[in-house]
């Protein structure tokens, strides 16, 4: 990695939002540099300004609304900002490449494969017909899809989201542009499928010699692949460095409470057993989903859980984790009875079994198993206050107003909010403070079970740590059990007494966590602690203490 | 609150449109006391041309009746007629739509198939049909274009509740243990309640576009005058007496372009989605 040529230079870049906006500039006074042969990631939280970044790079701001100011973008001897459209149309695609965070909607649904690749040539005007199949064919080839002279014929929907994102690649890559632009482009996607990416990525990024600039959130990520490192912070990069600097020795104050945020992945210390009473007690449960049943399409059975048995005692955390689509929602869900299981029983406490109770009989248990859900913004309604939306099920279960308001202002003061956010609405609070709302609103009947649902896969990282110790916090408080549901190894190794590590609606591995993560049984458990990215890396001390003492602050 | 009137004050037109329909309503409301006669007596001679005699600005018809009277007065006609029939379309539309999308399976197969049902019918052919088998009256009026009305307020009421039931804030909501009834009206309503709204809104337009064409149609209520009889009435003299017509078909242009700009304005003060994306 010596000194290479600025392939890209960025100075003195400046956005303005649109008046109204929560802070004037999205992004302020960046500068930086894209060197050939080199990984750039950006890493910062939402709200950054790193996709604006990106966006203004290659001319997709939503003009006039959101518009640079200053500064200059050299590619090339040319200034971006300066280049009229047309201009920047004929650099799109043939010598910067773009690929997008959600390769699910990125492909257009009705266009064939080969087709949509073929169109990068069509819309530069290259090739003939029969040398577009043919370059068609090699690109497949090489970002790894399989049967690439066939695969070119079928549609998008055939696709998983690993090989679609694959496609969105070879796309990209079809001109062999000199700059990769990648935003986020494997957030959505499961860990192992994340690492196959990162992997064709870097594969890719070191034959062509290319210059990518990597946008994402996740410091295990830019420990994977990153050469250089710059952080953004409300708009301004505030340090910049080799990822070895960036990661090891932070020098910022922002960069070591970010680094120090994100949970360290390794085996976690031997936790005491919990000796509680079993209050839930799974067994054998079964769900089958039949989708697109119609009078004369026999429908597609999909088995969503399988035989899942497993048991939480009073004080225990059992995190169930797994790869979408592997169950584990479906599990949680048929146990705070979202869902009708289909089979098998949901013992509550040795007393009841949930799975045989419905509508009145249901009722009154359902106060005892609450459940906090994913998304904080999707979570609470909108149209109603936020005392109001906690005191809601005391109020199901009998209680008066007043009573359900002064709970909820107790409520509010135990998950570290101002009891006067009662007053307040929804969309006046942050992620983490409406999922604090969230866990609030769960608590409001004095459950016993505490059903999380991926709690902090949608909060930026210093947040979920301090959700995830919130959610500690009030277990051991309130001798709570805690089934958590999660994609993410790191947090469940942090959280977790037990884990059930599902596939394909099935538990294949089930035990203490440390045991799970320092000696896995499974196959499938040894290739998802392999997919974790930068699994290699050692948060350092500076950074944990800059992250304890901003969590001290806020306490 | 404020925020509403700040967003809807930025659509000029429907500023406009909400001055008129207030000068509309204060019309309807003040013709008792502008024209304490009824409408149908015979004041002047007949055919008397705008603006030549005082107190009859707007001349008078075939018989010698006061137009200006005429246009008071069918302003309260058309302004009920378009009012209650919505509210009625509403509360039918609203119920089963909210009920087909809430519940979905079998209940929701048979509300549409009836939703659909009437929605194969064309409107005003069912409308014609309704009124002459009901004798024509203001309540057959009324019951009339609401029942050709409700199938599209169903129908944008199910599909709402179908993305809104799924939503996590509602899931919550059946976690809690609240019952069907409340998340119905508490939960989910007050979301889908901006899209509706702007529905009813418009609606009332068609219902007064409707109660014309009835009225021009003879199909109106024979004690009322309204705007569509009175041009119904007229046109046999179209060429002679322009202003017979000219005058009750401005008033309906009026209004219904009033109530579309409202529509509008409240549709981008209740649904700002498009303004927010800027940020």
């Amino acid at each position: 990695m010596a000194a290479q040529e600025a392939l890209l230079r960025v100075e003195g870049l400046s956005v303005r939002l649109p008046s109204g906006a929560d802070r004037a500039l999205a992004v302020e006074e960046v500068s930086f540099e894209l060197r050939r042969g080199e990984i750039l990631c950006i890493v910062g939280e939402s709200g950054s300004g790193k996709s604006i970044t990106a966006n203004t790079i290659m001319g997709l701001l939503p003009r006039p609304y959101v518009e640079p100011v200053a500064g200059r973008i050299l590619f090339e001897g040319r200034d971006l900002l300066r280049e009229p459209e047309p201009a920047l149309r004929a650099l799109r695609g043939s010598r910067i490449g773009m690929i997008f965070q959600e390769p699910m909607t990125a492909l257009n649904p009705v266009l064939r494969i080969g087709e949509q690749i073929a169109e990068v040539f069509d819309a530069h005007g290259r090739l003939s017909k029969k040398g577009r199949r043919e370059r068609v064919r090699d690109l497949l080839a090489s970002v790894g899809l399989p049967d690439p002279d066939n695969l070119g014929d079928s549609y998008p929907f055939r696709l998983s989201g690993g090989q679609r994102q694959r496609v969105m690649i070879a796309m990209a890559l079809a001109l062999e542009p000199a700059i990769l632009i990648a935003d986020e482009p494997t957030t959505a996607l499961d860990v192992t499928t994340q690492a196959q990416i990162l992997d064709l990525i870097k594969h890719l990024q070191r034959e062509r010699d290319m210059g990518v600039m990597f946008i994402t959130h996740d410091f295990g990520v830019v420990a994977e692949i990153a050469d250089r490192v710059a952080v953004m912070q409300f708009g301004k990069i505030v340090e910049t460095g080799t990822a070895r600097q960036v990661l090891n020795d932070p020098q910022h104050d922002y960069t070591r409470r970010l680094v120090g945020s994100v949970p360290a992945f390794e085996p976690p210390p031997e936790r005491p057993r919990v000796e509680g009473e079993p209050i839930l007690k799974v067994e054998g449960l079964q769900k089958t989903y039949i989708t697109a049943r119609g009078l004369f399409t026999k429908g597609r059975r999909v088995s969503a859980a399988r035989d899942v048995s497993f048991e939480i005692r009073r004080g225990e955390t059992l995190g169930l984790v797994g790869e979408s689509g592997s169950g584990k929602s479906t599990v949680g869900r048929c146990i705070v009875r979202l869902l009708d299981a289909d089979g098998g029983a949901i013992r509550f406490r040795e007393e009841v079994d949930l799975n045989s109770l419905s509508g009145r009989k249901l009722a009154p248990y359902r106060r005892h198993v609450q459940m906090v859900f994913q998304d904080p913004y999707a979570s609470l309604n909108p149209r109603r206050k936020v005392g109001r939306i906690i005191a809601e099920g005391p109020m199901a279960h009998g209680a008066s107003w007043k009573e359900a308001m002064a709970r909820a202002r107790e409520l509010l003061a135990l998950v570290r909010l101002d009891p006067s956010a009662a007053e307040r609405y929804p969309h006046e609070f942050s992620g983490g403070q409406r999922q604090r709302i969230g866990i609030a609103r769960a608590l409001a009947l004095d459950p016993e079970l505490l059903v999380a649902d991926e709690p902090v896969s949608a909060l930026d990282v210093s947040v979920q740590a301090q959700v995830l110790d919130l959610l500690e916090e009030i277990k051991q408080r309130l001798k709570l059990a805690m089934l958590f549901i999660t994609h993410d190894l790191r947090v469940a190794a942090q959280i977790c007494d037990r884990v059930a590590v599902m596939q394909q609606g099935q538990i294949v591995e089930y035990g203490d966590t440390r045991r799970v993560f320092a000696e896995p049984q499974h196959a499938y458990t040894r290739s998802l602690l392999a997919a974790v990215p930068g699994k290699e890396w050692k948060i350092p001390e500076v950074a944990r203490q800059a992250a304890q003492k901003q969590k001290e602050s806020i306490a | 609150m404020r925020d509403f009137w700040k967003r809807f004050s930025r659509n000029k037109g429907a500023v406009i449109g909400l001055v008129i329909l207030f000068a509309v309503i204060a019309v309807a409301l003040a013709a008792p006391f502008l024209y304490p006669d009824s409408p149908w007596r015979m004041v002047q001679r007949p055919f008397l041309a705008p603006m030549t005699v005082e107190g009859f600005w707007f001349g008078t018809d075939t018989l010698g009746r006061d137009i200006g009277a005429g246009l008071a007065h069918g302003a309260r006609v058309s302004l009920l007629v378009g009012i209650v029939s919505t509210a009625v379309a509403l509360l039918v539309g609203v119920t089963l739509g909210a009920l087909a999308g809430y519940y979905g399976g079998l209940l929701d197969d048979a509300l549409m198939r009836f939703t659909e049902f009437f929605q194969t019918i064309p409107n005003f052919a069912l409308a014609i049909v309704l009124v002459a088998i009901f004798q024509p009256s203001l309540t057959s009026i009324v019951l009339a274009i609401a029942i050709v009305s409700w199938p599209p307020v169903a129908r944008l009421v199910r599909g709402e509740f179908l993305s809104l039931r799924s939503r996590e804030f509602v899931q919550a909501s059946v976690v809690i243990g609240q019952s069907n009834l409340r998340i119905i009206l508490t939960q989910i309503l007050p979301n889908a309640m901006s899209s509706v709204i702007v529905m009813a809104s418009l609606m009332v337009a068609t219902a007064i576009l409707l109660e014309s064409s009835l009225s021009f149609l003879g199909l109106g209520d024979p004690n009322q005058m309204s705007w569509g009889y009175m041009i119904g009435a007229a046109r046999t003299v179209l060429r002679q007496a322009w202003w017979m017509s000219f005058f009750p078909g401005v008033a309906i242009l009026l209004t219904v372009l009033a109530l579309n700009l409202v529509g509008e304005g409240l549709n981008d003060a209740l649904n700002p989605r498009l303004a927010r994306k800027g940020r």
